[in-house]
């Protein structure tokens, strides 16, 4: 079991690399998409239905978004040289923070215990243990969703909303600068 | 171990940010960062052997309250994944918005049009 | 490289079998939304899975089709609808429980896993799954209105 979760996320690692190194856009764009659908497979494998179906749609979407982003021109290469000093900079960078990470990896928790193996009173236990009598809900994951955690959700809402509405404001100034005369409906959408 | 492996894809995502020209490859970098963090999460949470935490009509309570894996970080992350597509949605708008600007993906070539 | 415009839609191989796909993928987010509360999926998920099948009609399509089916009017208001829905039924949480967000439809045991068991949480669900559905469509079909403009034809455009 943890053998194959090692080997999935090797994968990704494999994907994200080509994803960053290759100079062509459109194999990028492949490439991230493989590692998204790959993480969906982990979350099955992590006991998380729930994630990995939220995952696979949204890799879906994702794609067409970057696809429509780079439009004719997924082959357009832009060379990636940087100077020596900002070479030097991101090294500098990433090594420090591989140190951090490595001086870190020591205080994580085992693999395969998780906080409400090791404290008898977490939230995550009482949300286990009374989510069906509290709730109604089978789903654990949706009643701490929707009903011990909303106020989360309502902030994701809120914060999807902002996203959104600011993507259609920085778009829609220029559409309706182009659109003028021609036939194009004016946008307004908000 | 499989830690290690999650920090070094969030290490990959950061060099891709840090040294990549172009604004998708940005954006893919920190999609790549984003999954990262969300596998990060959902590993924090996970109990060796684990069922999902879903109870079923005519299970067995107790043996199911033993073996599920933890809900909290798998529904923090399921915001977090759907917040990440609307964010991406907006880079992605700005990165057109750019494109048409200056006509061209790149971040020096937009630095040297600016004057 | 020949990326097929969304405004001409694709060929007919793609426009048929998008035909018979689209109905039943709207179909299967809308099982994910309403049975979120039982098994694996909720708002997030199905309003995400209904959103694609709206965007295979852009892509398969074209905008103009896809406007027709579904106008981005229409999705504005359901994007509102759907935040206000789920506030909505916050406050009234607030109103007949005296908490914000409180579930107030009292559940009964022996009516577990049917649809109506939990209380508020498949109205939620409903409220979140319509707000992510119609504002990830809207995004998408912006977006495509805005290729169409950018790129008349595959040239780069100059600096403006």
């Amino acid at each position: 079991m943890s053998e194959t979760i090692v080997v999935l996320i090797s994968l990704m690692i494999i994907g994200a690399l080509v994803a960053i190194e290759t100079p062509r856009l459109l194999y990028s764009i492949i490439s991230v998409g493989a590692v998204g659908f790959l993480l969906s497979i982990v979350f099955l494998f992590l006991s998380a239905p729930d994630l990995a179906i939220t995952q696979m749609a949204v890799e879906v979407i994702t794609l067409v978004l970057l696809l429509q982003c780079t439009g004719g021109l997924a082959s357009e290469q832009v060379s990636d040289q940087g100077s020596l000093f900002s070479r030097a900079a991101t090294g500098t960078i990433l090594l420090v923070l591989a140190l951090f990470g490595a001086s870190m990896l020591a205080d994580f928790p085992e693999f395969g215990r998780p906080v409400i193996d090791r404290f008898a009173d977490t939230p995550s236990g009482i949300y286990l243990r009374e989510g069906l009598q509290q709730t109604g809900a089978a789903n654990i994951v949706t009643a701490v969703l929707l009903d011990f955690r909303a106020y989360d959700t309502l902030g994701e809402a809120t914060v999807l909303f902002c996203a959104v509405m600011g993507a259609l404001s920085v778009l829609r100034r220029q559409g309706r600068r182009q659109s003028e005369g021609s036939d194009q409906e004016g946008e307004e959408v908000t | 171990m499989i830690y290690a492996l999650c920090f070094i894809l969030i290490l990959i995502g950061l060099y891709g940010v840090l040294t990549r020209r172009n604004t998708v490859k940005i954006i893919i970098s920190l999609l790549v960062i984003e999954y990262g963090v969300h596998l990060f999460l959902v590993l924090q949470g996970y109990r060796r052997d684990g069922v999902p935490p879903i109870i079923e009509p005519g299970g067995e309570e107790a043996l199911w309250l033993q073996r599920s894996v933890d809900p909290l970080p798998q529904a923090l992350v399921l915001t977090s994944i759907v917040i990440g597509l609307g964010v991406l949605a907006l880079m992605v708008a700005l990165s057109i918005r750019l494109y048409e600007r200056f006509g061209t993906f790149d971040i020096r070539e937009m630095r040297k049009l600016r004057g | 490289m020949n990326v097929p415009r969304p405004s001409e839609g694709m060929s007919l191989i793609v426009r048929t079998v998008c035909g018979w796909v689209k109905g039943f993928i709207l179909l299967y987010g809308i099982y994910i939304i309403l049975y979120g509360h039982l098994t694996p999926g909720g708002g997030f998920s199905g309003g995400v899975i209904a959103a694609a099948a709206f965007v295979l009609i852009l892509l398969a399509e074209g905008a103009r089709s896809a406007e027709a089916t579904f106008s981005r009017q229409a999705a504005a208001s359901g994007d509102c609808l759907g935040v206000l829905a789920f506030l909505a039924l916050a406050l009234l949480g607030l109103l007949l429980a005296g908490t914000f967000f409180a579930n107030f439809w009292t559940t009964d045991p022996a009516a577990r896993f049917t649809l109506l068991s939990s209380g508020m949480i498949p109205f939620c669900n409903m409220g979140i799954g319509l707000k992510v559905c119609c504002s990830l469509y809207l995004v998408a079909v912006v977006l495509s209105g805005i290729r169409q403009l950018r790129f008349p034809q595959d040239t780069k455009g100059e600096p403006r």
